[in-house]
Parts: C-alpha cells; structure tokens; sequence
C-alpha cells in the first residue's frame, strides 16, 4: 500500500484544496485528448493505432522514470540527448555491426546502460562535490556525451546487424511492441523505487526541502548522485533501445528527447521544485505527448506546421494540467 | 544528587562580531524541567542549536550520560540522545507524519532499502501514543494544523528513547510561542508527561509559564548564563530583574496616553464585508491613533487586516483614504496608497530570508531612492543605517542575513521596510508582538507609540486584550464577524472585563 492509499484507508483528514484535481487532471486530459482524435478520426481509435502509440512512446516512457527522480528532487537533467548519444554508439559498436569486430549481443544493452550511468554519476558527483547548479552541468554532460559520440562514430555511423537485437527493436510479442513492454517494466520498477524504497522517499523528502533533509541528517548529496546515475541509466539504455529499433548507432537518436521528456514529466503532474509526483504521472505526461504527436497526423496537419502545433498544444496541455495549482503558484520564475 | 544527564561547560559561539554564547556553564538533571529563559538575542536558541548540532560551538564542552559529544547534525545528537523540536517547525511537509517521526532511524521497517509501510506507520504509533496524539502516522504532513506538527516533532524527539536505550533529552525552543491558550495548556500538559521519561529544556518568553513547568530556571543575558534559580525560590519579578537587570514598570503594561489625535480621519472603513470572514464593518481611523481590535481568533479582525493591505478582497463595502475611495485589490496598490502592513508570520511573509538587513528595509522603495537609472547606493546606506540606530536594530552590519537576527530584531527590520515610506500613512499590525520577549515588547510598545504621534494611522491586532488595551487609544471588538462593541478615545479606557464581555 502506498501512503497516499493508507492515508486514505485510514480516513485520515484529506489533504487542502483538491489534490484529486491535481493527480487526476494529467488522466482527465489523457482521456480527452484521446476521444477527441478518435471523434474525429474513426481510423484514430483503432487497436493497430494503440499499438503504434504505445511504440512510439516507450523510449520516451523510459526517460521519464528517470528524469522524475531528477525533478522530485528538485533538480533538472538537460543532458538526456548526449547521455542517449554515448548509449548508442557504445551500444552499436559493441553488438554485431559494420565498423567493429564485437559481438556481445544483449550484453551490449547493458554496456550502453552502464555507459550512461557512468555520466549520470559524473554528472551527479560534480553537482554535489563541486556545488555547481546541475541545470549547467547537466548541460555541460549533454555536450560532453555528444562530442563522445561523435567521436566514436567518426563519418561512418556503425551500422548493426544483430537480427535478435532489430527484432527487439522493431518486433512485436503476441501484437505488443517490444519495446513497450520493456517501457512498461522500467515504468513499475520506477514505481517500485519511488513509493518502497528509502532511495525513493528520501528523494521526495529533499524535494520537499533540501536544507531541512540535511540538517535532519539525511545524506542528501548521496542520493543526488543516485538519481543523477539512475538517469543516466535509463537515458543510456534509451539511446541502445533507439539504436536497436533504427540500426544504427547514431549522435542523433536523442534528438528532441529532453524537451518532451520534460515536458512529458512536468504535463504528468511533478512540480519543477521538486517534492511533488511520482512516475505514474510522468508516464500519463508521457502518454499525453504521444497522442498529441500520433493524433496530429491523423487529422492532417501538415508536416510543416507540425511542430509549430506540437508546441502550442504542449503549452495547452501544461495548462490544462497545471491549472489546479495555479491559485497556490504565486511566484513564477 | 544525581549525575546530571547533561552537562555544558564553558560553550563559546559567536557570529562575525556578535557574541551569540559567551561561556556557558549548566547542567539538567535526570527527569527534569529545566527553564531557560532571556531577552531576545540572549542566546537561548544558539544554545540549543549548538546541543542539537545545528550550529558548531567555538569552544566548550557538552557532555551527555557522562560522554562528551560534539554532534555534526540533528541525527547525530539524536543518537547521543538528545531530541530538539525547533521554534520554526522542521518537518517535512511533503511525506507522511510516520516518515517523519522515523526519519534517519527507521529500524526494522526498513529492510535492505525497501520500506515496510505496515511497520512504519506502528512505530510512528507508538511514538505518537506516548503522547496520547490522536494523528494518523499515514496523514501527509502538510495537512496537520500548527499544534498537530508540533506534537509530530516532539514524538520525533521521542523516538530517541528506543534507539538509545536511554533517557532522552529534549529540547523545546519556545513551543508555545505560536499558540492560542489551548494549544499553550496541550504543550504545558505535554512537558508534564514528558517528565516521566526524560529530561526536558524549556525555553520560553512567558515567565508564567516557565513557572509553572519547571523545577529550576536558567537565566540568560547576553550570551551568558547568569543565574539559576530554584522555582520554588523565585517569582516572576525575580525572573524579569534577573532578565533585564532592571524592573520594568508595571510588568511592561505601558499605558497608552490618552486621546492625542488629531481631528483628521486618515482611513475611514464602510460597511465592509467578506463572505465567511466578516460584514458590515465600520470605523474611522485619525492620524495619530492607534485603533485596536479585540477578538478572538479567527472572528475576522486579521482577515479584515488583510483586506486592508489588498492582500484579500473584501466583496463589499467602501475604503476610503484621506477622504478618497481607493480600491485595493493587491498590495502593490495598498503600498501606493501609503498602507504598511506588518504580518504575524514574519518568517512567511515579513522578511526575505536570505538577504541583508539592507536589501530588505529598501526592497520595497526602490523607486524612492532613484537617481535616474540607478539606485542611490550611498543614500541608501546612509537611510538604512540612520533606521538601524533609530529602532535600536541588534544586527552585526547592514548586510547581515535578515534570518540570522533574533525574532525582535527581525521584526524591527519589518517596521523598518515600512517606516522608510516617505508617504506612509497607515501601518497594520498584525500580532506585533507575537514571538517577542518581554524586553522587545516594551521597545515595540514605545515604538509605536512614537509611531502614532508622528501623524501615522495605526491598526493593530494583538494577542491577548492586556495588550489590545494597554497600546490603543480607541478599541473595536470583534465577534463572528461583526464590531460587537467599540470604545473610542473620548471614552475612559474599558477594563479588561468590559473588553473581554463583547468578545464571548
């Protein structure tokens, strides 16, 4: 049982001004949105159309675990694009492939994993040691991982060529996407970690005020470190995922992901100070931004003005979701 | 005589200039209340601090259960066995009331990093039920009144019993400093059963109170501990010459001159109403007066206070300055029309933290102190100085963090924000002397005293009807909502009973 479901069960005085409004606007627009597009495009509400949302939001749905930690800590990770960067070549040259000899096979997954962690922890530890805002960290580590890969893959991208690899990428069990049901373990595992471990909870106590959690005693900068490694975790095995699906290790496979991965987390409900959601919220976020995306080429907006809408409609929907606490947001920065 | 279970000799602490502990010798018994009680900055919390390891002594030793400890953080005093509950609540607000209590020594519901919600939320109950609190250990903190926090932190301070295997020692830094009289004999009761099984230290500015609770009484001054006195041995005159060295008149109960305003109405209310808050309120408010309001909590006196400053709207009703309507939809317009308001929770609302004295008196007149584009640096300093000495501010320089400075200090830099206004007209003050010593009170009552004679209007709830009585040349009281009785300036002063009739 989870606190919020104890607290409950235990009729305990419900929290002040309608957190229910809060943790169920990001679902309420989920839903919405979604009837919404299959109103007005039957072909929208189809099983095969779930079934390419549902692939093409699992990369971002992995993200979104671990940059919710981030951000219930009330830090911030922009260097999810160069994390996934570092992921894909590692993972691309250590697999079967064009330009070097390996053949590690699943094994490459977990290089491309730890790859990431490693700049995670390198990101976390400079953060926490030299005291620098992890926003210009972070930053520095998205370039960093970019040059790295670009290194690596030169002017010939490795190409890969491990069909078991390309099946996880791009195949299907039963009618579900691969991809998407690994998506979905990392998203319980996420869950797991945020309501029943003291990695968890604790980063939700420094969310909910740093200083106090370090004057109480508690080893705020250890678990910083953690969730900055735990990201970079996931960004790494992002980058890998990508790079199985498109066969390619390539500097590019985390183009645009920070932004929605953000905005993803942020649409879900977890506030940008930190302290406040969870993982559950960030993956309906996630999924909000996937309909918006697959539901705007059903109705037929041109793919020129694609992005131009893709924008408006994430600032709508970051209103729609954010609208309860606007009352109690008096300072916007 | 026992072994004390806690001995401090010779702690030193100091802050840049200021001396905040100045070799301080004392000693707790076993089961014990021990008082400590001072003026302002006399060095009370910094001493706490120092034994709960917030703050880092210069030099001394403390010794608990016959060890001496130097504790590095909150957690860390905790297992030497001695538990604070801070003035300013320390909890968490966004996780449960259980991970709170338990926080740092979570014990067996804490298994290899995974939590065990069940396990928690039974030793969170346990710790609870010592205190005989009826809080649900599952609730999110954040949704606990002031009073159900307080018990939180002081089971918190509790649950040092099981890991030490030891009596505990805890450390109450003005717990009823925030307190209506209830929630005041909830606290007192609490330090009655906490004596059954640990040593308590109970820093308080209600002399009466530290009378009724503790069996010997320390007294600070200065960052030196002065005296002790037995309780059975002392009054509460003692206490106050102890404190300032000197009798205050008539227990700080200046009075009041009698009706010195002049004729000119500076802030006339009409028929002011809000929706569950309070209606058809009326007064007029000449320069020169202090009005005081008499109620009891929430009867609508501090949301009319809010209305008054914009940072509430009323739904009807006219407020008229100087003879003109003026509509005040947020503070920015109130602080135009030359309002001042000077909030209860001055930590909340009243100074910004972390920025100087300087930054906070100027903050809201940068306008004023303008040449062309630029702030006028030396003018600046010069003004903020000038106010530093006026008000008599204890502060090392002008760029001290204003959240550095003892609770009347701070309140004075408040004023200060507000004084600076050239075109001040009307000051609100919410609770002026809430949180203040009785040494601050006597200096805030002569300050706004000076304050009214100068032509400003002033406005003030205060905390209890003395106080009301003592500082306001006329009195509207409040109840439910409406002015249930008034007693303008012409009029003798009401007795505390006339007062205290038209409240209940």
């Amino acid at each position: 049982m989870t606190p919020a479901d104890h607290q409950r069960a235990a009729g305990s005085r419900p929290a002040a001004e309608g957190p229910e409004l809060r943790s169920w606007g990001p679902l309420l627009a989920l839903i919405v949105v979604s009837l919404g597009f299959g109103l007005a495009k039957p072909g929208f509400a189809t099983v095969q159309n779930l079934w390419t949302i549902a692939d093409r939001s699992a990369i971002p749905l992995i993200l979104a675990v671990g940059t919710t930690f981030i951000i219930l800590q009330g830090s911030i990770d922009l260097s999810i694009e160069g994390v996934m960067a570092v992921g894909s070549l590692t993972f691309a040259m250590c697999v079967l492939n064009s330009r070097t000899g390996l053949d590690l096979g699943v094994f490459g997954l977990v290089l491309a994993s730890f790859a990431g962690a490693g700049l995670g922890l390198l990101s976390g530890l400079v953060i926490t040691r030299l005291r620098v805002p992890s926003f210009m960290v972070t930053l520095g580590v998205w370039s960093a991982g970019t040059g790295i890969a670009m290194l690596l893959s030169g002017d010939q991208p490795p190409l890969i060529r491990d069909p078991m690899l390309r099946a996880l990428g791009l195949g299907r069990s039963i009618a579900v996407p691969n991809l998407f049901l690994v998506a979905v373990a990392v998203v319980l595992l996420g869950y797991v970690l945020q309501s029943y471990t003291r990695f968890g909870r604790y980063s939700m106590m420094i969310g909910g005020g740093e200083d106090l959690a370090r004057l109480l005693g508690l080893p705020v900068d250890r678990y910083k470190v953690l969730a900055f490694a735990f990201a970079g975790l996931l960004s790494g095995l992002g980058g890998a995922l990508e790079s199985a699906r498109v066969g390619l290790g390539h500097v590019d496979v985390g183009a645009g992901q920070m932004f929605a991965t953000i905005t993803a987390v942020v649409i879900g409900g977890t506030s940008l100070g930190g302290g406040r959601g969870g993982v559950l919220q960030s993956a309906v976020g996630t999924l909000v931004l996937a309909v918006l995306t697959d539901g705007m080429i059903f109705v037929g907006v041109s793919p020129y003005a694609q992005k131009a809408v893709e924008g408006g409609l994430i600032l709508l929907a970051v209103l729609v979701a954010t609208w309860p606490l606007r009352s109690r947001l008096r300072i916007v920065k | 005589m026992t072994e004390p279970v806690l001995r401090v000799e010779g702690l030193s602490k100091s802050f840049a200039a200021v001396r905040a502990l100045d070799d301080v010798s004392l000693d707790v018994r076993s089961r014990e209340v021990v008082g400590l009680i001072g003026e302002n900055g006399a060095g009370k919390s910094t001493l706490l601090k120092v034994l709960a390891g917030v703050l880092r002594a210069d030099r001394g030793r403390v010794i608990v259960h016959g060890a001496p400890v130097s504790p590095a953080n909150v957690a860390a005093a905790a297992a030497c066995g001695i538990g604070i509950v801070f003035q300013e609540q320390a909890l968490l607000p966004n996780v449960t009331v259980a991970e709170n209590i338990l926080l740092g020594h979570e014990g067996r519901a804490l298994r290899t990093g995974f939590y065990d919600w069940r396990t928690l939320y039974a030793l969170a109950a346990t710790q609870l039920e010592k205190l005989g609190a009826e809080i649900s250990p599952s609730a999110l903190t954040a949704t606990l009144s002031f009073a159900e926090r307080q018990l939180v932190e002081i089971a918190r301070a509790l649950a040092i019993e099981e890991r030490t295997r030891r009596e505990p020692i805890i450390l109450l830094d003005e717990p009823t400093s925030m307190l209506d009289v209830n929630g005041i004999e909830t606290v007192l009761g609490q330090i009655e059963r906490l004596r059954r099984r640990a040593s308590v230290v109970f820093v308080s500015h209600r002399l009466d109170e530290v009378l009724r609770v503790a069996d010997r009484i320390w007294v600070m001054v200065n960052g030196r501990c002065i005296a002790m006195r037995e309780r059975a041995m002392c009054d509460i005159a003692d206490l106050e010459r102890l404190m300032l060295g000197r009798e205050l008149d008539a227990g700080c109960q200046q009075q009041a001159p009698s009706s010195t305003h002049g004729p000119k109405v500076r802030l006339s209310v009409r028929e002011l109403g809000r929706r569950n808050s309070y209606r058809g309120v009326s007064f007029d408010l000449h320069a020169g007066e202090v009005l005081g309001i008499a109620e009891l909590a929430g009867s609508g006196g501090e949301s009319l206070c809010r209305a008054l400053f914009g940072a509430e709207r009323a739904d009807v009703g006219e407020i008229i300055l100087d003879g003109r309507p003026v509509r005040l939809r947020e503070p920015a317009e109130a602080v135009g029309h030359g309002i001042g308001y000077v909030p209860a929770e001055r930590r909340l609302e009243g100074v910004v933290g972390g920025l100087g004295v300087r930054q906070n008196m100027t903050l809201a007149h940068l306008d004023e102190l303008r040449r062309g584009p630029f702030i006028d640096v030396v003018g600046e300093l010069r003004l903020v100085k000038n106010w530093i000495d006026r008000l008599r501010i204890r502060t090392p320089t002008a760029e001290t963090p204003a959240n550095s400075l003892s609770g009347g200090n701070q309140q004075k830099v408040v004023l200060a924000k507000w004084l600076i206004g050239r075109k001040l007209k009307v000051l609100i003050l919410d609770h002026p002397t809430r949180g203040l010593d009785i040494g601050a009170k006597a200096e805030m009552f002569a300050l706004i005293h000076k304050l009214a004679r100068d032509g400003l209007g002033v406005l003030l709830v205060a905390d209890t009807v003395d106080e009301v009585i003592a500082l306001s040349h006329s009195i509207i009281v409040m109840k439910d909502g409406v002015v249930s009785g008034r007693f303008p300036a012409s009029a003798a002063k009401p007795s505390r009973l006339q007062v205290l009739e038209r409240m209940l």
